[in-house]
């Protein structure tokens, strides 16, 4: 009888958690897409359930969530490990092509200080252009080949627009167009749909445990995460695009990975950067 | 005579049966023994069970802080098909969880689960 009870009581605790979970949980089962409450809601759910971190602070990933591997991090970046990507990028921007342009030809402001506007919507294409995809269409504009989109060169390339851009707020709009509020909407399904053997959405991780660990790993919080793009892992022992980190968590979780910079993984990060609107750039990152 | 002789031939077959529950209790407890080993390897194995990613287990180094403490398993849980269905697919209870479903999805066989909740058991 009295365990009868206690089971009583504790599947009563577990269905009020439940409940309590689902009903802070960000985006909910929204019925029209609105990105700007999204993202006030999204924004909300990481501030609340992490009062003592400061809200710039959310783009250092695991950082944030713990005070000893803060001051690790801290020593880290006196000599940080993706510097050499950063050296390799620098020179690989300013050297021309074999028609004479160069990349800074190819962007706004000749690239330097606007990875905070990336991705963006393109209107005449109807589609999300992230910035990876952006380098690769500059280069074959050029008549040179394009890199591979998950590390080394293109790792190299976005780490040096990206610390050229620190400190900047990221800054994604969406045009009055409902196709870009249709790739929102489908970035976002994305998001919190889960697949794979392991039956995770980037959510389950992303969003509902942030701060715990697997293993001897923190999990990231899903907020400002795109802002550290990109990053030197040292899980890879290298660096690692926006695109190694979405087709690597797939793989993890046992789904089959998209093409990098396939129109599904674009969407996501449409979605992911638009939440993380007003936090400052601050890739490369390292992470463990 | 005849009555003793019976009662002696009556007596040899319990006696027979005693012998034989008496190894097959033996080899029970060995067979036991050998699929709490199985269960513990599967739980802290990265590419089958991997409960230590989650749960803190006794004897498991570098756990993951994501699920309860895997202890005290039996007072918790006493009825072991209880065990089984977490295992085999925790959504039908919590659809937030984020435990896999084991089961369902494939990730274990129904043997491995077996095993695997008799390792639980001697938590």
């Amino acid at each position: 009888m009295k365990l009868r009870s206690a089971i009583y009581l504790a599947s009563a605790i577990l269905a009020l958690a439940a409940m309590t979970l689902a009903s802070t949980l960000p985006s909910g089962a929204a019925d029209k897409v609105d990105p700007v409450a999204d993202a006030k809601a999204f924004q909300k759910f990481f501030t609340d359930k992490f009062p003592k971190v400061k809200f710039e602070d959310f783009v250092n990933g695991p950082y944030s969530m713990n005070e000893d591997l803060y001051r690790q991090w801290q020593d880290k970046e006196q000599f940080p490990p993706y510097e050499f990507a950063l050296e390799m990028g620098k020179e690989m921007f300013s050297t021309p092509f074999k028609n004479g342009k160069t990349y800074a030809d190819c962007f706004p402001n000749g690239g330097i200080g606007i990875r905070q506007n990336y991705p963006y919507f393109d209107e005449k294409e109807g589609k999300v252009i992230t910035l990876e995809l952006a380098l690769n269409r500059c280069r074959e504009a050029n008549g040179e080949p394009p890199y591979s989109y998950v590390k080394d060169e293109m790792a190299a390339l976005t780490a040096y627009m990206a610390f050229t851009s620190r400190g900047k707020l990221m800054d994604i709009k969406i045009p009055d167009d409902p196709r870009a509020l249709e790739a929102y909407e489908k970035g976002k399904e994305y998001f919190y749909t889960r697949r794979g053997q392991l039956n995770f959405s980037c959510a389950t991780c992303h969003v509902q445990s942030p701060g715990e660990r697997i293993r001897a790993e923190i999990l990231a919080p899903a907020l400002g995460i795109v802002n550290a793009m990109p990053i030197y892992r040292s899980e890879w022992s290298g660096m690692g695009t926006t695109s190694r980190r979405f087709t690597t968590c797939n793989s993890q979780i046992r789904a089959v990975p998209l093409s990098p910079q396939d129109d599904e993984y674009r969407n996501v990060e449409y979605y992911l950067s638009y939440v993380s609107n007003g936090l400052p750039i601050s890739g490369p990152g390292a992470r463990p | 005579m005849i009555d003793s002789f019976k009662s002696k031939s009556a007596r040899f077959p319990a006696f027979a049966l005693a012998l034989a529950i008496g190894a097959f209790a033996c080899a029970g407890t060995a067979q036991a023994q050998s699929t709490v080993d199985e269960g513990r390897k599967l739980a802290f194995d990265r590419s089958k069970g991997n409960c230590l990613t989650c749960h803190v287990i006794k004897g498991g180094d570098l756990p993951g802080t994501i699920g309860p403490e895997l202890v005290d398993i039996k007072s918790k849980y006493p009825k072991r098909e209880d065990l089984v269905a977490i295992l085999h697919d925790e959504t039908l209870r919590n659809p937030l969880t984020v435990m896999p479903p084991f089961g369902r999805n494939r990730i274990l066989t129904e043997k491995e689960i077996n095993a695997v909740v008799d390792f639980l058991q001697t938590l």
